[in-house]
């Protein structure tokens, strides 16, 4: 009665059920790994957060050597009329570029040289960096300074020196006009 | 030896179909033996007990009158201090409640070292309170953003900001974090649904933390095993009443603090609201974090090519409570209690200094210097310390330390003849 109600061990019935418990599992957990995804993707920027994607600025009221921050997806955007002086010590750093933290040249970096457009969050942990208003601590090269962890970033908002990684990083942008922005 | 007999038909009628009067008797009764020489260090469980439930109570009666937004939060935090019926009484206990509650269980982690009660046969009860505490620095660190003040919001970029330094991944998981390009309105809203969550997510780990204490029982100054009966007295009432005894201490010294120096641990930066384009000149996290954040910020250059500083700080960061899950393979002396471990006693009090010396570090800014000496050096050593503590000198310590005799019994030291069978002990116990 054992032998008939219990096939032998090793014979085609047991691996047919552990076929069947392999796949089954299998499948069971796929569809588990499937029911869990929409609630991990809803936490990801959501259609109005991406919506805010874009921002257009009017530069015309800011004069040479001013600079003006503006927000763009929650991020300050550092956007700065450059001096003659602050694009010619770019320039010139450019012969250094090979030696930088992060290599780049000041051309790269611009669209029009007198217009500097950039994320201002700093690279290392992700502070502000001060510079932008007259009388703020702008570093050894001139540009921006964060007061965190002490990045020094040059007039073309590339990192000097200091424990940041990257350069001010520069958002995708173009010239609507001669005086209008698109960031984004 | 079950010794609990209802007198009451009702309670009688409930325990023969729900034993939770038995239950509860086998756990904090009369019929759980304990050893009988815990002393008030074994205090720390109990009021770390009910430290989380004081913070349970406080925080749920203030998530009535919390707004989670982030044009609202600060105000709705000031409101609650101002306009809410006692509701600057609730926001301070919990508030300083949460100092109290690191304060506990860093005390009862350290007792925990002292005495070996991480190893056989406790060492899931030990990695179970590890993750107890993982969860609550979530918890805490999540709920200090809520108020959205300048630390919330600098607190919460900067150590987010650390994910960013996983290799590929690293920036989505961080823009997943956050629900969108910043720490903005979607990152306050999940970690007001997570800071609810959490405490009852420790609530379970904690009955497992009990239910496996429970297994075996209190580890005990002596780090000995229980051998008979008179080692042990019932938990109920010699611990019930030690353990209240020290709670009435613990509330006093909470009330003294929540009373007359509200916003004495707290910081100051924190009553400026959130502002995304101006950052504090100095970001400190919480004061229970600091020698982490020390540990964190230790790392200044690039270990190997593909493990930079930023990566470098968080794999050693979190790696200072990881290797703790390792601690009872890591320490190879067979000896539980310091108390005659003749070197591991003063290594410990070296790694309590150590983290105090962190703690220091990580308060201060990391490019400031003491007497000439700059604090990332000082940093640096006492993090490679810390990890030389348990990867070197734990195990060395297992091979060479040659530990006192221990006793042959709990009892043997204070009753006559108690290490004997209960039956030889019986006749001296009576004379005195």
């Amino acid at each position: 009665m054992a032998e008939t109600a219990n096939p032998p061990h090793g014979g085609e019935g047991e691996t047919r059920r552990d076929f069947l418990y392999l796949t089954a599992g299998f499948m069971g957990a796929v569809g588990a790994g499937i029911a869990v995804w929409p609630f991990l993707d809803s936490m990801n920027p959501s259609a109005d957060v991406l919506a805010l994607a874009e921002v257009e600025v009017d530069i015309s009221p800011i004069a040479e050597g001013q600079a003006v921050t503006v927000m763009w997806q929650g991020k300050p955007i550092f956007i700065r009329h450059r001096t003659k002086d602050e694009i010619e010590a770019a320039e010139a750093a450019d012969a250094d570029a090979a030696d930088m933290i992060d290599p780049e040249t000041d051309e790269a970096r611009v669209e029009k040289p007198e217009w500097l457009v950039m994320v201002g969050v700093c690279t290392h942990l992700g502070c502000v960096p001060k510079g932008q208003r007259a009388g703020d601590p702008r570093g050894e090269y001139g540009g921006w300074l964060c007061p965190c962890h002490g990045s020094h970033y040059d007039t073309s908002g590339r990192i000097r020196k200091g424990p940041a990684p990257k350069n001010l990083p520069v958002p995708p942008y173009v010239f609507l006009d001669d005086t209008t922005i698109k960031i984004g | 030896m079950s010794g609990l007999q209802l007198k009451n038909p009702v309670l009688r009628w409930i325990e023969y179909r729900l034993p939770i009067f038995s239950f509860l008797d086998h756990s904090l009764g009369s019929s759980y033996p304990s050893p009988r020489n815990l002393s008030y260090w074994w205090n720390f469980g109990s009021l770390a007990g009910i430290a989380l439930v004081i913070m349970i109570v406080s925080g749920i009666t203030l998530a009535m009158q919390y707004t989670p937004h982030v044009d609202y939060a600060f105000d709705s935090v000031q409101r609650i201090d101002r306009d809410v019926n006692f509701g600057w009484l609730i926001r301070d206990i919990h508030v300083n409640t949460s100092f109290f509650f690191f304060i506990v269980v860093y005390i009862h982690v350290f007792r925990g070292l002292y005495y070996g009660s991480y190893k056989a046969p406790r060492e899931l009860l030990w990695m179970l309170g590890l993750v107890i505490l993982i969860l609550m620095m979530a918890t805490a660190f999540m709920g200090y953003v809520l108020p959205w003040g300048q630390m919330s919001f600098w607190g919460a970029t900067v150590i987010t900001n650390f994910f960013t330094a996983i290799p590929i991944v690293g920036d989505s998981i961080t823009t997943w974090l956050w629900g969108g390009p910043a720490v903005d309105n979607a990152t306050l809203n999940r970690f007001f649904s997570l800071h609810y969550l959490f405490p009852f997510l420790i609530v379970g780990v904690v009955i497992l933390h009990i239910w496996a204490l429970h297994r075996f029982g209190s580890n005990n100054p002596l780090g000995i095993d229980t051998k008979g009966p008179q080692d042990s007295i019932p938990f109920h009432p010699y611990y019930t009443v030690k353990d209240l005894f020290g709670l009435g201490v613990f509330l006093t010294f909470l009330a003294l603090v929540i009373f007359f120096f509200p916003d004495s641990m707290g910081e100051p930066e924190n009553y400026i609201e959130a502002n995304p384009l101006s950052t504090p000149a100095h970001i400190v996290p919480e004061w229970y974090f600091l020698p982490f954040y020390a540990i964190l910020r230790a790392v200044t250059f690039d270990f190997l090519w593909i493990i930079d500083a930023k990566l470098g700080g968080v794999i050693l960061m979190f790696g200072s409570i990881v290797i703790l899950f390792f601690l009872p393979w890591l320490d190879r002396s067979p000896v539980r209690s310091s108390t005659f471990r003749p070197y591991h006693k003063w290594f410990f009090w070296i790694l309590v200094l150590d983290c105090f010396v962190l703690g220091w570090v990580g308060a201060n800014a990391p490019d400031a210097e003491f007497h000439g000496v700059p604090f990332v050096i000082i940093g640096q050593v006492a993090t490679a310390y810390y990890f030389a503590h348990f990867l070197v000198i734990l195990p060395l310590l297992g091979i060479f330390e040659r530990p006192k005799p221990l006793p042959a019994s709990i009892s043997e030291p204070v009753l006559p003849g108690g290490g004997m069978a209960a039956g030889a002990a019986a006749k001296p116990m009576e004379k005195a």
